[in-house]
């Protein structure tokens, strides 16, 4: 067999996939494997006493709670932006494309200190805070705040480009046929748009339950309370309870290995490739 | 319904969209707005439909004003010109969309809906397709279905953006008898904007043709061929010679052809005389024209002539008398029309 | 003035926007301003003195400087993978493929965790390094471990769409006139890759850069040697000297803003000058 011209040699194309067989072998599967491996290094039994232990399911409670706050408030959000985005031009519309992506190249450590800085007890608003007895930091408030701001551009950023493609004028037609805003909207908007959104909600909450470093700032690491499931396998690693570490762990690469398979499958009903990050 | 405006002016930016336009229409007319890409006509459409919004200018619809009233109000019906179909939906719920979004106190029973898609797939001649989605079917199929669900509302008025637009040369033939014949049968008020003159005059009971944001003139496609309102409309109606000439004492001078000789009420100085390439006549007699070359083109021959360096292509009738290649002779122009510059 | 918004007949726009800014404001545009505000009670001579001090800037250099190490190690190895993915067909493909969004989906404690059991002296890895006299786990060389994982899809997934565009003919082309398979790959395809690799070492970089989770673990934490820059912030914080916090995150912020700036231009200088 000749090998075309602008093609490597078979020898070359072989050494090139093992070479990234090996790459990705080494990077990415060890890592999950590993997981997996030391959470049942002692058995089932251990690694299932670590689950039914009072502050991991805590923190499993306090993962999906936070995760089910932020994750619909940056829908709304998300939804609104690509409408006004995507259907109007005003001034000012291309910086907002560019403001809502900030979040991105914020480090999480920075993104969970903003909330400090406003409401922590050296804050602006802390001394006002504390008089009126509301806790936001430390507590589930900060939490939320600090995971709205990881999490912000995700749904917002499937969906522009997506509503900016499909151009208005299955909206208008709903509308010279009488539809009012919102049966324009549930009719024809969402169904069109209902994959992406589907899609912007699994990404924003893979990275809400994920998320560690911001969290790690407002959390207060209060055992029983303010830990999430990340959290948590931080608290059980420095404990040297691998075991229980590397459990919650495992629930956490689950997560992520069902968001990749749920991900690789709507972007074959998609036919496009959206970004993790 | 009758349809008036009033000096609709909008701007795209720099760029009227529409200059004062006005217009009427009278109840249950097929009008055609007929314009180059840019010339405002889409704009108007939308403008009337309530998509988009004049700066000033009024609209009168089946004699309400429509000013303040929502694009959802106005009870006009609107073809988009990529149909614009909800493409998650069945034809048949396509159709009925229009219906089963009303309040309930306005809504037909289902089963009125049901009959009133039915009968209107029938008119369309599509009734099998129902149950289809939009991406299985063809582009005419299509068009049949953006209209039915247009007029499943019972539109005072109908609107269509370009309706041929994206269909291919052969299909577009058909539809476009049919949709007069429709439109002769059901006598609803009806406009439809178009680039392409054949289909205007065809289809439409009177044009109007728009430029820059202008109407240039309204009139019926007779009216309009045989005697243009501008230079514009002369030409965008078909092929046409432009022959400059100057206008002095009533009549139009040409300067490489001293015997023709043209009355005109064009205000003198400078100006340009259109004429059809078939409504040139040849007379017998040693003149300035000089013949390049003769080919014949079934009933009509083509003829090249240079005229004092200038080019021009003349069409004659094959059974007339024709010059040699090489020969001089002289033009008669008595059919040309002067527009001042 | 009318709104241009005006020309519109969909329904919406000032419920839509409304939302979109009050929101944006809230959540990001109003936390990062008093960020920027709060390092400046401590007097600009402060500010000053608390980002300079030797440990700052050595936790500066090091978060710096292997986000950029580890983003420059990932151009060969992204372009390796991206090249692979787009230009040939092999079994399994389809799920090497998805799995390169792994360090994007793994949250980043469980990776951080998961590369330092791999990396420690007794771990699977680690465990065979140490003979050769190789430690990663607890030294700088495991943050850049770290960060080469973070920044591989980033890479990938910038180079990926680009290869995909390439047209064939240019290297078809190429080689009917006479070059050699690696002439092209050298002289065509490479410059054609180089602002997307550009691209892509910003994109690693700058998630490099503020990287806590999947780092922290691995570094050991040893002030002076292997301490990250938002691990100081953290401890600043703690200690609740909240104006050092916040002048130190302004840095970073300040800095990294920067650098991802002059990759643009440097990226459309390219992009004008082909």
């Amino acid at each position: 067999m000749t090998t075309p011209a602008a093609q490597e040699s078979v020898a070359t194309r072989v050494v090139l996939i093992l070479l990234t067989a090996a790459l990705l072998i080494i990077l990415l599967v060890l890592p999950l494997v590993v997981v997996l491996a030391e959470a049942f290094r002692k058995g089932i039994p251990a690694a299932l006493a670590t689950l039914s232990d009072p502050d991991s399911l805590t923190s499993i409670r306090l993962t999906l709670t936070v995760a089910a706050i932020s994750v619909p408030l940056n829908t709304v959000f998300g939804v609104s932006a690509a409408w006004c985005i995507s259907r109007f031009r005003f001034p000012g519309r291309g910086a907002l494309v560019t403001l809502i992506e900030l979040p991105f190249s914020v480090s999480p450590v920075i993104s969970g200190l903003v909330w400090v800085l406003l409401f922590g007890i050296n804050g602006w608003l802390g001394t006002f805070m504390d008089r009126a007895g509301l806790q936001i930091i430390f507590a589930l408030p900060g939490l939320v705040l600090a995971t709205v701001f990881v999490t912000f551009p995700f749904v917002a950023r499937t969906l522009i480009p997506l509503m900016q493609e499909q151009d208005a004028s299955e909206e208008e037609a709903a509308i010279t046929l009488g539809a009012t805003g919102w049966q324009m909207f549930s009719r024809v908007t969402l169904p069109n748009i209902r994959w992406g959104l589907i899609y912007g909600v699994l990404l924003c909450n893979a990275r809400a339950m994920g998320e560690f470093g911001a969290v790690a700032v407002v959390s207060g690491h209060i055992r029983g309370q303010t830990m999430t499931m990340p959290l948590q396998v931080e608290a059980l690693f420095n404990d040297y309870d691998w075991v229980g570490a590397f459990t919650i762990a495992s629930l956490l690469a689950l997560l992520a290995l069902a968001t990749l398979a749920v991900k690789a499958a709507l972007e074959w009903r998609l036919g496009r490739r959206g970004s993790m990050h | 319904m009758n349809v008036e405006m009033r000096g609709l002016t909008k701007s795209f930016g720099p760029t009227p969209a529409l200059n004062a336009v006005d217009l009427s229409v009278s109840n249950g007319e097929f009008l055609a707005i007929l314009g180059p890409s840019g010339s405002g006509k889409t704009s108007l459409l939308r403008v009337l439909a309530g998509l988009e919004f004049a700066e000033s200018g009024t609209i009168v619809i089946g004699g309400r004003a429509m000013e303040g009233v929502p694009a959802r109000e106005r009870g006009v019906g609107f073809v988009f010109q990529n149909y614009a179909l909800f493409r998650h939906m069945t034809v048949a719920r396509n159709i009925a969309f229009g219906l089963e979004i009303r309040p309930r106190r306005l809504r037909p029973r289902a089963h009125e809906i049901r009959d009133r898609v039915a009968s209107l797939l029938d008119l369309m001649g599509i009734g099998d397709l129902g149950g289809r989605y939009p991406d299985q079917l063809s582009g005419g199929q299509r068009q049949r279905v953006a209209l039915a669900r247009a007029l499943a509302i019972e539109p005072a008025l109908l609107l269509l953006d370009e309706p041929f637009g994206a269909l291919d040369a052969k299909v577009r033939k058909t539809l476009r008898v049919w949709l007069k014949d429709l439109h002769d049968r059901i006598g609803l008020t009806s406009i439809f904007v178009t680039h392409d003159q054949a289909e205007a005059m065809e289809m439409a009971d009177r044009v109007a043709v728009m430029q820059a944001g202008r109407i240039e003139q309204v009139d019926t496609p007779d009216c309009l061929y045989a005697e243009p309102a501008s230079a514009f409309v002369h030409e965008f109606l078909g092929e046409a010679i432009r022959l400059d000439c100057l206008v002095a004492d009533g009549v139009a001078r040409f300067p490489g052809l001293p015997s023709a000789v043209l009355p005109t009420a064009c205000r003198p100085g400078a100006a340009i005389a259109l004429i059809r390439p078939y409504e040139i006549g040849f007379i017998v007699r040693p003149g300035p024209a000089h013949v390049v070359s003769v080919h014949a083109n079934g009933p009509l021959k083509r003829v090249r002539l240079l005229i004092g360096g200038v080019g021009i292509e003349v069409l004659s009738p094959a059974e007339g008398w024709t010059p040699v290649v090489g020969e001089n002779c002289d033009l008669e122009l008595s059919k040309a029309r002067v527009y001042p510059v | 003035m009318t709104l241009p918004s005006r020309r519109s007949a969909l329904p919406g726009f000032s419920l839509t926007l409304g939302i979109t800014v009050v929101w944006l404001s809230l959540i990001v545009l109003l936390p990062l301003t008093l960020l920027a505000l709060r390092p400046w009670t401590l007097g600009f001579a402060g500010v000053w003195q608390s980002v300079t001090e030797p440990r700052v800037l050595a936790a500066l250099r090091l978060s710096f400087g292997t986000a950029a190490l580890a983003a420059a190690v990932n151009m060969p190895l992204g372009l390796l993978v991206a090249w692979v993915m787009v230009r040939y067909r092999f079994p399994l493909r389809n799920l090497a493929d998805s799995l390169i969004d792994m360090p994007l989906a793994l949250p980043t404690a469980v990776a951080g965790i998961a590369l330092t059991a791999l990396f420690a002296p007794r771990g699977w890895i680690g465990a065979l390094l140490l003979p050769l006299g190789i430690r990663v786990a607890y030294t700088p060389l495991g943050i850049f471990v770290a960060l080469v994982f973070v920044g591989l899809p980033f890479m990938v997934r910038t180079l990926e769409p680009v290869i995909m565009e390439m047209p064939r003919e240019a290297e078809e082309a190429a080689a009917t006139l006479g070059a050699t398979r690696r002439q092209t790959l050298l002289r065509v395809v490479l410059p054609a890759l180089t602002p997307a690799l550009l691209a892509g070492f910003g994109a690693a970089f700058g998630r490099g850069i503020g990287e806590y989770g999947s780092v922290i673990f691995i570094a050991g934490n040893m002030p002076m040697v292997s301490e990250i820059a938002p691990l100081l912030i953290l401890i600043r914080l703690e200690q609740l000297n909240y104006a050092g916090a916040a002048a130190l995150a302004l840095v970073m912020l300040l800095a990294s803003f920067a650098v991802l700036l002059s990759l643009n231009l440097l990226r459309a200088r390219m992009r004008r000058r082909s």
